[in-house]
């Protein structure tokens, strides 16, 4: 079977439809796993011991357990029950959609990373910072909000930025709840005229190419944040 | 809430297929990465772009669509394999990635002074390699290896979509035959949980061994440096 | 070939043969005016190294690192058996001589000699081209190390530390392996520390295995790159003092890099003093330290003995 160059040029508009959607994926699932990844670290260090040991298995198991199966979970158990509610709340957004589901999904799957990557962010920043803080006797939240933080987030940035680009990666698994997100566009206009070859093979050039400059970009964020 | 173990039979077909596809990968990664991870240190610039070509070309790549290009694309120019064959390849080649990484990574921090010793010993550079620098590198490698094997039992959910059967497949089939959607979806999370688990209890033992082995006492800080290390796992599966 | 009259030996490896008796050993030493050790009891000499030792010659030795020249155009010579120390401030380019020699670095310009077989060059065709491995590997042979930071092999126990480099490059067995680092353990005083890992031994005791391992290769020129610095001050003397005893028993080519003027004197025929990668004066120690004749050697010593 020959590359058909005709074909891969009438496949394109389809592929770009589905890249609408691996993007919108892997950005929202983002913001969601920055916010949320926050939240568990400082719910981690909270003083009541039965939170933290509960929020350290939860975000364990999050972790430990494949993203295909939460998918499932998101969309047939819990968005069911909560669609109603949270519609009211942004009631811009269809919650029943399998996007709403995978960008949900997607996103507190990586917050269990991003609240690592806090973590060891935070126990990075010199002992003395606090002790500094100590002496001058900042009350505890400006403490987190002007010395920590900013110090332990700009450490972290590279390593935030590495996780953006496995979540893009990891975004062709939203067609296990039936997303139409680049891989499985292709699969479907493959599956119309039965050449899979040409869509399948655009998509993987196009996964390493987005793949290849963004580590070259974090690198260059790693240069300049020097980590490490 | 145990309705759903009464198809524990079909759960643990599942999971033995899962645990299969978990050794299969990780076996194949782990050659992949010794081998690419030892020529990303070789001498000769040839060979660190061999290095740099397989590391960059699979770590970009994502599994799903590794998979689908093997199981799909690749039959229509005469490529046909089995399934398992495919799914093994194709978590070992990405994971293996990574993997070249640590290993070049833990080869290089292994101290200059080491090497200076081995030469001032005379050795071979063979011998420099296989007695003194990759027996001090194992150490450094475990921990990262330690979260890529765990990405890539995560990784291994991925063959549920080219119909092979396992444990997130069989669960797609339970929940249908029983429509008992929650505690289907919440066992099959905890299959994966324990499996999980036992991964690292291996691991943690290994490592345990290697640090006795160095004289070191163990030691578990999760550091800045160990959560970059696995920030590069990942991308590997879900 | 300009040193073939200083290391005849090295020609002739058979002069290997059994090592001479204490007696002989110590009897020559002494003949050199080198002090006896304080030691009452003299340490068997058996397990070390004797006869063959060669010399070393620098011919116009160039090394640079970038743009700093670390060694200009240096020329010295070393004679059999002969014990030098290298004295000078740091960044003089003293341990570049010795990691030159051990081949830790790579040479720019010049000749350098162990007796009369060049380290970094070989005859090919009766032109003098530069060493390949083969080469580098032959002449290490003659030649072994003991670092400023002991650099035993952690995912070693002592006992194999002292052993690997025997069997697997010189093909010693198993056995003859094991007991040589036995009767070298004893040398050092740490017969009861066979299997004892690495990291479970205090910097001195470390050093003296390091010590035992550079001697397990049976080298004939030993480097010693400033074996003491890294010690707590009270394992210092016990070091020194097992170093002077062992450079006493043995006929060995000692090169010996330190900032220790006590250890200089007591091990050393010959003291060099260095300075921007030249020699600024050299003599025996007794003069060197007693009346020097250079203005830069003299600010050196008063710098260094009121530190």
């Amino acid at each position: 079977m020959e590359w058909d160059w005709q074909y891969s040029g009438d496949i394109m508009p389809d592929l770009l439809d589905g890249l609408k959607y691996t993007i919108i994926a892997t950005l929202l699932g983002y913001v969601i796993a920055l916010v949320l990844g926050l939240v568990w670290t400082l719910l981690r260090r909270a003083p009541n011991p039965v939170v933290r040991q509960t929020v350290r298995w939860v975000t364990e198991f999050i972790r430990c357990t494949p993203l295909i199966p939460q998918l499932f979970f998101f969309y047939f158990v819990i968005l069911p029950q909560v669609a109603p509610a949270l519609h009211t709340v942004l009631p811009f957004i269809d919650f029943q959609e399998p996007i709403a589901a995978g960008v949900i999904a997607l996103g507190v799957h990586y917050s269990t990373y991003t609240a690592e990557v806090y973590r060891a962010g935070i126990a990075d920043v010199p002992r003395g910072q606090w002790e500094a803080c100590t002496a001058l006797n900042l009350p505890r939240s400006r403490v987190w909000t002007d010395v920590i933080l900013p110090q332990a987030i700009r450490k972290v940035i590279p390593t935030l930025g590495n996780y953006l680009i496995a979540m893009f990666k990891d975004s062709p698994m939203l067609l296990a709840i039936q997303v139409v997100e680049l891989l499985n566009a292709s699969f479907q206009v493959g599956a119309k005229s039965l050449k899979y070859l040409e869509p399948i093979t655009i998509v993987g050039v196009l996964f390493v190419i987005v793949s290849v400059i963004s580590s070259i970009l974090v690198r260059r964020l790693e240069r300049r944040y020097a980590t490490v | 809430m145990f309705d759903v173990l009464d198809s524990h039979e079909e759960l643990l077909k599942g999971a033995w297929i899962t645990i299969q596809l978990t050794v299969g990968g990780s076996l194949l990664a782990l050659v992949l990465a010794v081998l690419f991870g030892m020529a990303g240190v070789s001498s000769s610039r040839w060979v660190r772009g061999l290095n740099r070509v397989y590391v960059e070309f699979f770590r970009g790549t994502a599994t799903l669509v590794l998979l689908y290009w093997f199981f799909y694309a690749l039959p229509l120019v005469g490529f046909k394999f089995a399934p398992m064959f495919t799914a093994i390849m194709a978590l070992g080649l990405n994971v293996g990635a990574y993997g070249a990484e640590v290993v070049r990574g833990a080869i290089i921090s292994v101290p200059k002074a080491q090497y200076e010793a081995t030469i001032a010993l005379n050795l071979t550079p063979t011998q420099r390699m296989i007695r003194v620098i990759l027996p001090q590198a194992v150490s450094l490698m475990l921990p990262p290896f330690g979260n890529l094997l765990i990405e890539l039992m995560k990784g291994t959910a991925v063959v549920s979509l080219i119909t092979i059967g396992d444990l997130t497949f069989r669960g797609k089939e339970i929940q249908q035959s029983t429509g008992e959607t929650a505690w289907t979806f919440f066992w099959i999370l905890v299959f994966y949980f324990v499996i999980a688990q036992v991964l690292q209890l291996f691991v943690r033992f290994a490592e345990r061994r290697v640090d006795r082995m160095l004289g070191r006492r163990p030691s578990r800080d999760t550091s800045l440096a160990t959560v970059s290390a696995s920030a590069a796992g990942t991308g590997v599966g879900g | 070939m300009p040193q073939s009259d200083t290391a005849p030996e090295s020609s002739e490896p058979k002069d290997e043969a059994p090592a001479p008796s204490l007696e002989k050993a110590t009897g020559r030493t002494g003949a050199d005016g080198v002090p006896a050790g304080k030691d009452p009891k003299p340490i068997d000499a058996a397990p070390l190294p004797k006869g063959g030792a060669p010399g070393i010659t620098f011919e116009k030795v160039v090394k640079r690192f970038g743009s700093n020249v670390v060694l200009r155009e240096l020329d010295f010579t070393v004679a059999p058996g002969e014990r030098v120390t290298l004295i000078g401030p740091s960044g003089s380019g003293k341990t570049t001589i010795l990691r030159l020699l051990m081949t830790l670095e790579t040479l720019n310009e010049g000749v350098i000699w162990i007796g009369d077989q060049t380290l970094w060059h070989m005859d090919r065709g009766g032109k003098r081209v530069a060493a390949n491995q083969k080469h580098l590997h032959e002449m290490r042979k003659q030649v072994g190390m003991v670092f400023q930071q002991f650099n035993l092999f952690p995912n070693m126990n002592v006992l194999r530390n002292l052993t690997e480099g025997p069997r697997r490059v010189l093909g010693v067995s198993q056995d003859e392996a094991v007991e040589r680092a036995r009767e070298l353990l004893e040398l050092v005083g740490l017969a009861d520390k066979l299997n004892a890992h690495p990291t479970q031994l205090s910097g001195g005791q470390q050093q003296r295995v390091a010590v035992a391992r550079a001697l397990a290769m049976q080298p004939k020129v030993l480097l010693l790159d400033e074996v003491t610095s890294a010690l707590d001050p009270e394992l210092v003397v016990g070091v020194q003092d097992l170093l002077r005893d062992i450079a006493n028993a043995s006929d060995i080519t000692l090169l010996c890099v330190t900032h220790e003027m006590n250890f200089a004197r007591d091990i050393s025929n010959r003291v060099l003093m260095f300075d921007q990668g030249q020699i600024v004066e050299e003599g025996p120690p007794e003069q060197i330290f007693g009346e020097p004749s250079e203005q830069r050697t003299r600010d050196f010593l008063q710098a260094v003995l009121a530190s």
